[in-house]
């Protein structure tokens, strides 16, 4: 049986990604024409029995979000779609972006319609500029055929999208950071509580989804929440857009029903195909650098939220790095810790000073100089990052490493004895002697 | 707008085994405060709005995945919180060591050394070695102007100048900048203070709680002019100054310190000690007729009061266009320059050119007052240098005087005579009230029963009244705080101003809490200086400023009557638009 299931990724290179004649001919917009027949409840509802969990790396429910903003009696509202794909290893909302826009808009705009807000922002991380033209295009376009704008189908709701975009900062990834970066401030995350559903965007309630989220939001109007439910595993609904990038074969987006295993989504042939350049795997990186590593005695974890959190795993964005042999743990720490040193906003201290010092001891490690003590305040450090930043980037940086010391500890006691198994520390110094 | 806590409502939780009751919406810190706990923090100050980056107040909150920042959480109902655990010890004294890591640790010989708060912490935590490496980067001291030093590479990015700058005083100089390793505080584009919309009000310096900014320190130039045996030294001494230099001695804030300060300046070697209260009470004179000329001759209204030097640089360069509303009077520091290189040259026969005055301050914004060009009607700068109150503590400790042991003794003459009207200017709503106990007699020719006007006492930013005089209402309004002046300056600009006369303090609560004032100032400190300000007036002989015989004498003897051609020469100026930022 196919373990690939196209609900939402149908329509990629398939139509033409700004025309609403194709959307509207691949049964787009009928979604849309359904929700206005229903009650906002009625579609909350909906989007609770669909156990649609957050695609962003949260993986909180959306229909527990959707009727907390719901409860709160303050207008205007606004919808804010998180476009800043910026884990590395995902490219998923961008396939969404690029090839289906529409999609993205039509759940945008039903969410709209459910909390009655006039304004929707979609906020586009800065490297996807180009991309930025075609959904402006399909914006422009659905504008044109009555699909946004004022009196949306004579229903007498209006609603508008907005393009907004950062200058390539991870951290706006962050809901609250993404926030003030729309409002023209600096992009570092806001002190919750409130949460944003209370203070939001303009300091008014709003709902942050991430762009696969918003584009499930059609699917599950259209097949009903048990229907979408049914799709993957009783916790998590519906499918996953996966990024599989590495040394594996097949590289790219796949959908992927929650449900399947992650031995699947290495070695099936329709989806990674296994191992690519002959060297065995030795372990993966899910979700993006926040995410945590994984051992190949973990491949038959089911590939669902709460399996993945209880082997210590997770989601996350959806990106599954796959490294094989040649890779050594310390050296690949040492390119995590470098790009969430990066990426710190720099605001609250274990993130800013914390990230520093993790790559000092893993760079002393990959020249042999680290010690027990290295060791011992390093996963000290961890510990306290992990349960003191500010934000989630620096409660996530260590994930990896953290996950890895777990898997790999051998490999780090190696290299308190100089040696490393993968043979790419110490190398450049023994080729000197 | 979001749920609201009703603080009517008390919540019941548990710290540290502890049953406390506190009102709905207590922050962690503060309930836990109250059960005698205390809670490290750094960048949390009682004044300023919450930021929660040190992350050093952590506590840890049964069934939370993570610790909290006690300074933003709210405790809750049936919460169980620990402040003292093994995890939480580990959490708290890895943060203090990150902080360490990047900081220079040259205590030794730093401004704070002493008096801060990261080496009480270090000490409380009892931090012996630093486990990490030092990332720290030495960083140029940046000191391009006559105020303010920073010292960046001492900075440990908590925030407290920052929303001081912002919020409090709305001039937003400074603001955080960059991300990661390059977060930090800067101006625009990272130019000097000088080329900033800074104000040298010192805000920034007051709630720093390390060495990274502090003022320019210009004791050394008093110690030279001090043992030049050519040059007669005279000391002014700024109204807030005495309720305030106790504190750096460790008496509590509030004492009232005029004798013994004025001892220990002698002790120092200052020829006279002098009290800028009589150009206080100069000022009103001169000030309080001002008013009534506008008022009488159409002149602009509301006028607004000058006293305050961080307050003209805000509106020189933010509402250049109200300068025609400033009173074109000197601030009483400058007045009295002025007259001791003329009247007391003139008087004592000591030339001008002999003569260096000190000028005791609470204030940083002072230091660049004195050195502005208009500032030299004497034909020398009326004022050499500027001490503020903490550089006094410094001068003090530095000559080994045992400061506790000190006797009050008095000031000299002729300036060191004034009245309770010209002390009450250390507060907001000072420099309005002894107005108005001047301008009533001014107008009716009949001394007031009641001199006391409590509605523009206090710390409130913004206060406002109504008198009478003479039958006429006089609508009058006192801010301090810049983010408060601003207000009413946007009431003046869209034409909803109704004032004749706005006082206006650039530090909250006025000079008391001005930049220059011992550290660790807080809005409780500050209610303690006032009483101490009011308590010294309440207790004077004389209360209003045209009684002050020695007023009288300067104007028989040298200026001729109030507004004179001479006055104007010497105690009016006037300002103009600045653009700085």
């Amino acid at each position: 049986m196919s373990k690939i299931v196209k609900l939402i990724s149908a329509n990629c290179g398939k139509i033409r990604p700004d025309s609403v004649e194709d959307y509207l001919n691949s049964g787009g917009y009928a979604a849309l024409k359904k929700a206005f027949t229903m009650e906002p409840l009625q579609i909350i509802e909906e989007v609770k029995k669909a156990k649609l969990l957050g695609r962003g790396g949260a993986a909180y429910p959306a229909g527990s979000k959707w009727e907390q903003l719901y409860e709160i009696e303050e207008f205007p509202k606004y919808i804010v779609c998180n476009a800043d794909e910026g884990e590395p290893g995902t490219f998923k909302d961008k396939l969404l972006m690029e090839q289906d826009p529409l999609r993205v808009i039509e759940g945008m705009t039903i969410a709209g319609y459910v909390f009655n807000s006039h304004d929707g922002y979609i906020y586009i991380r800065g490297e996807y500029r180009g991309l930025q033209k075609i959904f402006q295009a399909a914006i422009d376009n659905a504008k044109k055929e009555g699909f946004l704008g004022e009196n949306i189908l004579n229903t007498g709701f209006s609603y508008n999208i907005h393009i907004m975009t950062g200058a390539g900062a991870y951290v706006c990834g962050e809901n609250s950071a993404l926030l003030n970066s729309i409002e023209g401030k600096a992009g570092r995350p806001r002190i919750k509580p409130p949460h944003l559903a209370e203070v939001g965007l303009f300091l008014m309630p709003t709902l942050v989804n991430n762009v696969e989220s918003f584009a499930n939001i059609p699917t599950i109007v259209n097949e009903g929440g048990e229907k979408y439910l049914s799709y993957g595993t009783a916790d998590s609904g519906g499918t996953k857009l996966i990024c599989l990038s590495g040394h594996i074969k097949n590289r790219g987006v796949f959908e992927v029903p929650f449900g399947v295993t992650l031995r699947d989504i290495i070695d099936d042939p329709e989806l990674g195909g296994g191992m690519a350049g002959g060297r065995k795997l030795k372990f993966f990186h899910l979700g993006g650098q926040s995410g945590p590593c994984g051992s190949p005695e973990q491949l038959d974890t089911v590939y669902c939220c709460r399996a993945m959190r209880n082997a210590g795993l997770s989601v996350g964005s959806g990106a599954v790095v796959v490294l094989d042999e040649s890779v050594c743990v310390i050296d690949y720490l040492k390119k995590v810790t470098e790009f969430f040193i990066h990426e710190s906003c720099g605001k609250c201290v274990p993130c800013r000073e914390g990230n520093k010092q993790l790559y000092l001891i893993l760079d002393k490690l990959s020249k042999g100089e680290a010690t027990e003590n290295d060791l011992a305040l390093m996963k000290r450090l961890s510990r306290v990052m992990a349960k003191s930043s500010f934000c989630g980037l620096g409660q996530a940086a260590s994930t990896a490493l953290d996950s890895c010391l777990k898997h790999f500890s051998s490999e780090f006691e190696a290299h308190l004895n100089k040696q490393c198994p993968a043979g790419v520390c110490f190398t450049k110094k023994e080729s000197g002697e | 707008m979001h749920h609201t806590f009703d603080p009517n409502k008390t919540i019941t939780a548990t710290i540290d085994g502890l049953t406390v009751s506190v009102p709905e919406g207590t922050t962690i810190l503060e309930a836990a405060k109250k059960a005698g706990i205390i809670i490290p923090t750094l960048c949390h100050h009682p004044d300023l709005g919450v930021r929660a980056v040190c992350r050093i107040c952590l506590v840890a909150v049964k069934g939370q995945r993570r610790f909290k920042t006690s300074c933003n959480t709210v405790l809750c109902d049936g919460d169980v919180v620990n402040t003292n655990t093994p995890e939480i010890r580990e959490a708290r004294k890895t943060v203090l060591e990150l902080i360490l890591s990047n900081h220079p640790q040259d205590c030794l010989k730093c401004e704070r050394n002493g008096n801060c708060e990261l080496q009480d912490l270090a000490k409380q935590y009892n931090v012996l070695e630093i486990p990490f490496a030092s990332t720290h980067q030495a960083l140029p001291i940046e000191e391009d102007n006559p105020a303010i030093v920073r010292d960046m590479s001492k900075c440990i990015k908590c925030g407290r100048c920052v929303e001081s700058c912002q919020v409090v005083q709305e001039v937003a100089a400074i603001n955080t900048s960059c991300r990661s390793t390059k977060y930090g505080v800067t101006t625009a584009f990272n130019k000097p203070l000088s080329a900033s919309t800074c104000v040298y009000c010192g805000q920034c310096i007051a709630v720093c709680p390390v060495g990274a900014l502090y003022e320019k320190d210009d004791t050394e130039k008093v110690w030279t002019a001090l043992s030049n045996p050519d040059m007669h030294v005279v000391v002014q001494t700024a109204p807030a100054v005495r309720v305030a230099l106790g504190e750096e001695f460790g008496l509590a804030p509030g004492s009232i310190e005029t004798g013994k300060m004025v001892a220990a300046l002698r002790r120092l070697g200052f020829d006279k000690i002098f009290d800028t209260n009589f150009t206080a009470d100069l000022t009103i004179v001169e000030e309080g007729n001002e008013l009534l000329d506008r008022i009488e001759n159409g002149g602009k209204l509301p006028v607004l009061t000058s006293c305050s030097p961080g307050w003209i640089n805000y509106i020189e360069q933010f509402y250049p266009e109200l300068i025609p509303h400033v009173s074109s009077c000197k601030s009483p520091q400058q007045m009295f320059g002025a007259l001791a290189k003329t009247y007391y040259a003139k008087k004592s026969g000591i030339p001008a050119e002999k003569i260096y005055v000190v000028s005791l301050m609470p204030c940083t914004a002072k230091k660049y007052e004195c050195t502005r060009p208009e500032m030299r009607s004497s034909g020398y700068q009326d004022v050499d240098t500027v001490l503020t109150t903490r550089e006094l503590g410094k001068m003090i400790k530095l000559a080994g005087i045992n400061y506790e042991k000190l006797e009050n003794e008095d000031y000299d003459a002729p300036f060191g005579i004034s009245t309770g009207a010209a002390v009450i200017f250390g507060a907001s709503g000072g420099v309005m009230e002894a107005a108005l106990r001047t301008a009533h007699e001014l107008v009716t020719g009949e001394s007031l029963a009641n001199l006391d006007f409590i509605p523009v006492r206090g710390l409130e930013g913004i206060k406002e009244a109504e008198v009478e005089l003479a039958g006429k209402k006089l609508k009058i309004a006192v801010a301090s705080s810049l983010s408060k002046a601003k207000v009413l300056m946007e009431m003046i600009k869209n034409g909803t101003c109704c004032y004749h006369f706005i006082e206006i303090m650039a530090c909250p609560g006025g000079c008391i809490g001005g930049g220059g004032q011992p550290f660790g100032t807080t809005s409780e400190v500050l209610q303690k200086r006032l009483a101490a300000v009011y308590e010294i007036d309440k207790n004077s002989e004389l209360r209003m400023s045209h009684k002050n015989p020695a007023i009288n004498t300067l104007y028989e003897e040298f200026l001729g009557k109030p507004l004179s051609h001479k006055a104007h020469e010497l105690l009016h100026t006037s300002y103009q638009q600045q653009d700085r930022g």
